[in-house]
């Protein structure tokens, strides 16, 4: 049986309430780092963890804390990142639905770490009722004397609040976060400034993903080594994943980073193998931004290796042949699926979510999003290949935030790995309004060698 | 002009003090969302101008936090909103015949709303359910796993429900 840190116990009948969870062991953490640890012990621990952020981007969690500046006099900030709207994710939503104490729980301790007395968890406005169970958590945690002032007598004082956003995905990024926290526009920040030196009201924070924040109550509890013992590498802990698309059994699993991506796919355990009988074509690993994979290169990497579920094998090979972790976000598209449609469904939820701010982002996933449509449609031209390919080349690394890279890389990936269906729908307009393209040489069976 | 009722500005009271001493601009979204709930299910420039002078904000910064997210409604919705998620995985499990269906049966498309008032379809980009895909959220929750079948039992219960309220 493999080990669970986060979701072991969010289906105990009741785990929702605060008596439950308590009697579970929940706050076991808060306990031991208020009263016998100082907060720059608890920044050590999850140093050792070697935790990593969870949000995407998969920074070291220990090192992001300890660059949070101390100025004399001026207030420091923990917000938590709940803005989860990575196409393909869902997991924090699962996390805070079902046991919203351990989310209560980590921003406590991480708090306490990081000498924050007012901490805020900005949660994407569309997860209402998540917001009402959390609200419910933080005034039973209040009530029981885990917030407020003078926390267990240790003379530790918090106040804990969520705060709704609106509809935008930028949102997720951090900068953008904290404005949108401050009630403006969220259009990201020039960096630098870092957060950790001007975030909120241009004090220090730090802004962390809700599952990187749950994290660090086992590690509090059981020790960082601990911690660092599961998984493999720089891959350490577990990690949710939230599988959906063409699967038996899409939902969210937590893993250790140690088992493959086949495995993943067609063990019972996991997604179950993929419906009706069908192949499997192409996967998005790590949430709609990073590069899709088709089949072959998903199970195996390009030297032929076993691909592994964690940050490292997920990326080996680079963008020629790899892909990335991201957020866990893991999309899977069987042999009926169209990889023109798709990228098409992507490139126009960025252009949505583009904060209009950088010329490249803001005109270029307007661009995409049209040429793929019209590509999609089967009135393409043979020469839109190469111009999608030339726009996202000009959006990536030219904007201010990471949204336009993330714009860009299924665009490029599609093409890299599937120009083959692209020029289908150019030379056959009218077949491609009325089947897909199939398989190709690129996808399933499982064990076809990499060409 | 409509102006909180007494819960309401409670409600508003609790989410201003949520914030240090002067960063009360802070409160800009969560009000928004109590003036949408409060009246009518979207904002007005008459109650963007009521939040600017309850928040003492000057109007443009109410209008353009209002224009930059989506969940703001700038002009009437019906009295059910239906927001169905059109990306990637939503698509992958059926999204598009979600709109049709909605479509052939209250004769909306994307951004119409019904002749009596009751309905509004929008499409949205995702909203964090792409595992329980299609799905639409409807007031303040998730419908999920959508089939024609379960979009037509959502509609009836919407009539009814509209009708007990009347």
């Amino acid at each position: 049986m493999r080990r669970k840190l986060l979701l072991e116990k969010a289906h105990v009948p009741g785990i929702r309430t605060y008596e439950v969870y308590r009697k579970e062991g929940g706050y076991r953490s808060v306990e031991k780092a208020l009263k016998s640890m100082s907060p720059d012990e608890v920044v050590e621990e999850v140093k050792k963890s070697g935790l990593r952020g969870r949000g995407g981007a998969g920074f070291p969690t220990g090192m992001k804390w300890s660059f949070l500046a101390k100025p004399e006099g001026v207030p420091r900030y923990l917000v938590c990142n709940a803005d989860e709207s990575e196409p393909g994710t869902f997991k924090d939503r699962y996390l805070m639905e079902f046991i919203p104490h351990l989310l209560i729980e980590g921003m406590i301790t991480s708090s306490y770490a990081l000498g924050a007395n007012t901490s805020y968890i900005y949660i994407r406005g569309e997860y209402a009722w998540i917001t009402d169970i959390l609200e419910q958590a933080i005034e039973e945690a209040k009530h029981n004397g885990w917030l407020g002032n003078n926390i267990l007598g240790t003379g530790y004082s918090l106040d804990l609040y969520v705060q709704r956003g609106a509809g935008a995905y930028i949102c997720g990024e951090e900068t953008a976060l904290l404005e949108s926290l401050e009630g403006k526009r969220g259009n990201p920040r020039i960096k630098p400034p870092f957060p950790a030196v001007k975030g909120l009201w241009d004090c220090p924070t730090v802004v962390n993903n809700v599952e990187t924040i749950a994290a660090v109550v086992p590690i509090v509890n059981d020790g960082g080594e601990e911690y660092a013992k599961i998984g493999v590498g720089r891959s350490t802990g577990t990690k949710l994943i939230s599988a959906c698309g063409n699967i038996n059994k899409p939902g969210v699993y937590e893993i250790d980073m140690t088992i493959s991506v086949e495995e993943f796919i067609y063990s019972d355990e996991y997604c179950g193998g993929i419906p009706n009988g069908k192949r499997l074509k192409a996967c998005i690993p790590g949430g709609s931004s990073v590069p899709i994979l088709p089949a072959n290169l998903l199970l195996k990497t390009a030297k032929g290796e076993t691909r592994i579920m964690n940050y490292e094998s997920l990326s080996d090979g680079g963008f020629a042949t790899g892909s990335m972790m991201g957020s866990g976000g893991f999309i899977v598209l069987d042999e009926d699926q169209c990889v023109v449609k798709h990228t098409y469904t992507l490139a126009r939820f960025y252009r949505h979510e583009s904060c209009g701010q950088c010329s490249p982002c803001r005109e270029g996933t307007g661009w995409m999003e049209k040429i793929l449509l019209r590509l999609d449609r089967g009135q393409g031209k043979m020469e839109d290949i190469d111009l999608l390919w030339d726009i996202q080349r000009k959006i990536e690394g030219n904007t201010i935030c990471p949204l336009g890279d993330a714009a860009a890389w299924p665009v490029a990936a599609a093409i890299r790995h599937f120009r083959d269906e692209f020029e289908w729908h150019v030379l056959h307009p009218e077949e491609a309004q009325k089947r897909n393209y199939g398989l190709a040489h690129y996808a399933d069976p499982i064990h076809v060698p990499v060409a | 002009m409509a102006q909180f009722n007494e819960a309401q500005m409670a409600e508003f009271k609790r989410l201003v003090a949520r914030y240090p001493e002067g960063k009360h601009k802070s409160a800009l979204l969560p009000v928004l969302h109590l003036a949408q709930d409060s009246f009518g299910g979207w904002l007005s420039s008459e109650t963007m101008d009521y939040v600017a002078e309850l928040l003492q904000i000057k109007p443009i910064e109410v209008y353009e936090v209002a224009t930059f997210y989506t969940m703001y409604n700038l002009k009437p919705v019906g009295k059910y909103l239906f927001e169905v998620c059109q990306t990637g995985p939503c698509m992958l499990n059926g999204s598009d015949d979600v709109v049709e269906h909605i479509f052939n049966t209250l004769g909306i498309r994307p951004g119409e709303t019904t002749s009596d008032g009751m309905f509004t379809l929008k499409v949205v980009e995702c909203l964090g359910a792409c595992g329980y895909a299609p799905m639409m959220q409807l007031g303040k929750t998730y419908r999920e796993h959508l089939t024609k079948q379960k979009v037509d039992e959502i509609i009836a219960e919407c009539r009814k429900n509209a009708a007990v309220n009347n």
